[in-house]
């Protein structure tokens, strides 16, 4: 290939491969072509507010007695001392635990929690002990979320990057409005697992309820369990050794690797069929009509 | 948003009633209009705990002539109690308004609850050998110290937090509902059900009677309807899946039973715990943690999901 500068090669094949795996397979035409999030540029992309911390320098917060409004503030004073590792004690299934963390930062919870458990994050890697209530890790931006036990309803709702990861049985409407970022299940999921996922890839390793991918616009599922039902739109794709190859780091990334490997995986994605967009504003079609 | 909450000790009693408070004062944030609690000590056959209103809290407010209004109430029912052959044992008053009696029958309970409470202004709110239902307006601590609860020995209970969105602030409309006529049988419900006029009307032809407007009424007669034509409790919470439209999580309890049904859209919540000796059933995680504070298991029931446990 001569004349191609190495560097515009490598872009291309990159560009093929990301294809490949349902990454940028969104058709949008007109308006809806605005950049809203461009990958290099967030890779990059630090607050200028953003805590130098020390991932050696550890403590501990006990939440015993403490409002959420308490712990989260101790956090962030924590940070500005320069802490890097912090281990909340005792959350006792306290809610929007860790929300808004814009910074680096080693976040052990060491329990379960309720509500919205680090939602609105962007940096951060949690670990959490336990179990966690409705809409973890909602809106998260980038980081990733661990959590050993179950999981609860609209599981990783919105997400737009990251890796958010339950080993445990999650409720139903897992990744509703999916943007973006890697949503991981050990166990099962509940009804209208994907409903309306936009981008983005998510892993079940066990069953899912019914309505899976229902009215998703992109994006792809990966299921190794049973699916009561598919949802409006949703149909079963081939899962190519791309797929395959990607599922395996994933999952042993995290512990999730099943015994028997990924090739029992089915590959949901959208159908496309319900794809029914203009360009128009509504005062526009107005003016035409 | 309402709160529910829900627990039953397999094999043993408990301090049920400061357990109840700990857990709806937890869920406090989910409902601060009225607090109600259906809790269950041991059952004494032939004997009848009946918890009875004469007025709502907010007559109280409304002139000097509401204490006389009471007191002549209260002398229908007891002369109501006499007709029916029914004997007071003991008498108490809860609040200037609510009465507790505790009565030997061996008649036709369902005949004389009717009887009663064609008294005007009289509801009962509770009648059965182990069941307590007390409700009133205010947190669960205000309506646990009211009513005495935190002393209650007993087996197994349910108790909810309400945010009122379809009926009115008041003791009619609050949780949990007893499933008139049907003996120790309380429901308590998180969320809306869209074809309650509907089903209320079919209820209504088959004789059942609403004191409130308050969609979850229909569960507690629904419930006692399918009870008193044989059906299995878990049977009666299948079949309400497929029979009410809306979203709707809600539990009931009975003499010796636990159930809970979770709708088809699983979009209100419910969380789980569950050991050999006890189950705890609440909205949210944080009112289970208000009574087991140590690390446990939970989880959320999925849509469609139905579970009963037994005492």
């Amino acid at each position: 290939m001569e004349g191609v500068s190495p560097d515009l090669e490598y872009g291309k094949k990159q560009e093929a491969r990301a294809r490949e795996l349902g990454m940028m397979s969104e058709q949008l035409k007109g308006r809806s072509m605005e950049t809203f999030f461009e990958p290099a540029e967030d890779e990059n992309y630090t607050y200028a507010f953003a805590k130098d911390v020390d991932f050696n320098k550890r403590t501990e917060v006990d939440a015993d007695g403490m409002t959420t409004t308490e712990v989260n503030r101790s956090i962030r004073e924590l940070m500005d001392e320069g802490y890097g590792t912090i281990v909340i004690k005792n959350p006792r299934g306290m809610h929007s635990l860790g929300v808004g963390i814009l910074n680096r930062l080693n976040l052990i919870i060491d329990g379960s929690t309720g509500y919205f458990s680090t939602g609105l994050i962007d940096g951060p890697n949690v670990r959490i002990n336990g179990r966690v209530g409705w809409s973890c890790g909602e809106n998260m931006m980038a980081g990733t979320v661990m959590i050993e036990k179950n999981a609860g309803s609209t599981f990783g709702a919105a997400i737009r990057g990251g890796d958010l990861v339950c080993k445990g049985h999650v409720g139903s409407r897992t990744g509703i409005d999916q943007k973006g970022g890697t949503i991981i299940v050990g166990g099962d999921t509940g009804a209208l697992t994907g409903f309306m996922m936009q981008r983005g890839r998510m892993i079940i390793c066990g069953n899912a309820g019914k309505n899976l991918g229902d009215s998703m616009y992109d994006g792809t599922i990966f299921i190794g369990g049973e699916i009561r039902s598919l949802g409006v739109d949703a149909i079963e794709a081939e899962l190519t050794d791309l797929d395959r190859s990607w599922l395996n780091r994933k999952l042993r990334q995290y512990g999730l690797l099943p015994e028997k490997g990924v090739d029992h995986f089915t590959k949901i994605i959208a159908g496309k069929q319900l794809w029914n967009y203009d360009n128009l504003e509504p005062n526009e079609k107005k003016l035409i009509l | 948003m309402c709160g529910i909450a829900g627990l039953i000790h397999r094999g043993k009693s408990s301090n049920v009633g400061a357990e109840m408070t700990a857990m709806l004062r937890a869920l406090k944030h989910r409902g601060p209009d009225s607090t109600g609690f259906a809790v269950y000590g041991e059952p004494s056959e032939g004997d009848y705990v009946m918890r009875i209103k004469a007025a709502e809290q907010e007559d109280m407010d409304k002139g000097h002539g509401i204490h006389g209004q009471i007191a002549q109430r209260v002398e229908e029912i007891e002369a109501c109690l006499a007709e029916h052959g029914a004997e007071i044992k003991a008498k108490e008053n809860a609040t200037e308004y609510a009465l507790r009696y505790i009565i030997s029958h061996d008649g036709d309970t369902e005949d004389m609850a009717r009887h009663i409470e064609e008294i005007e202004g009289v509801e009962i709110l509770s009648l059965g050998n182990g069941l307590e239902l007390i409700k009133d307006l205010g947190d669960a601590d205000v309506v646990s110290e009211q009513y005495g609860l935190g002393e209650f020995s007993g087996t197994h209970g349910i108790g909810h937090t309400r945010m009122a969105t379809e009926s009115d602030v008041d003791i009619r409309s609050a949780h949990p509902y007893w499933a008139f006529p049907y003996n120790d049988v309380s429901v308590v419900h998180n969320g809306q059900i869209t074809n309650y006029w509907i089903m209320r009307r079919e209820m209504e032809r088959r004789g059942h009677r609403f004191m409130s407007n308050c969609d979850s009424e229909l569960l507690a007669v629904y419930t006692a309807h399918n009870l008193a034509n044989g059906v299995s409790l878990e049977e009666s919470l299948k079949r309400s899946i497929e029979e009410i439209d809306g979203v709707f999580t809600y539990l009931v309890a009975t003499k010796d039973q636990l159930g809970m049904a979770k709708d088809t859209m699983a979009a209100k919540p419910l969380v789980l715990y569950e050991s050999d000796d006890l189950i705890v059933l609440a909205s949210e995680e944080v009112a289970i943690r208000a009574i087991l504070p140590q690390e446990i298991d939970t989880y959320d029931p999925y849509d469609e999901e139905v579970r009963v446990w037994k005492a």
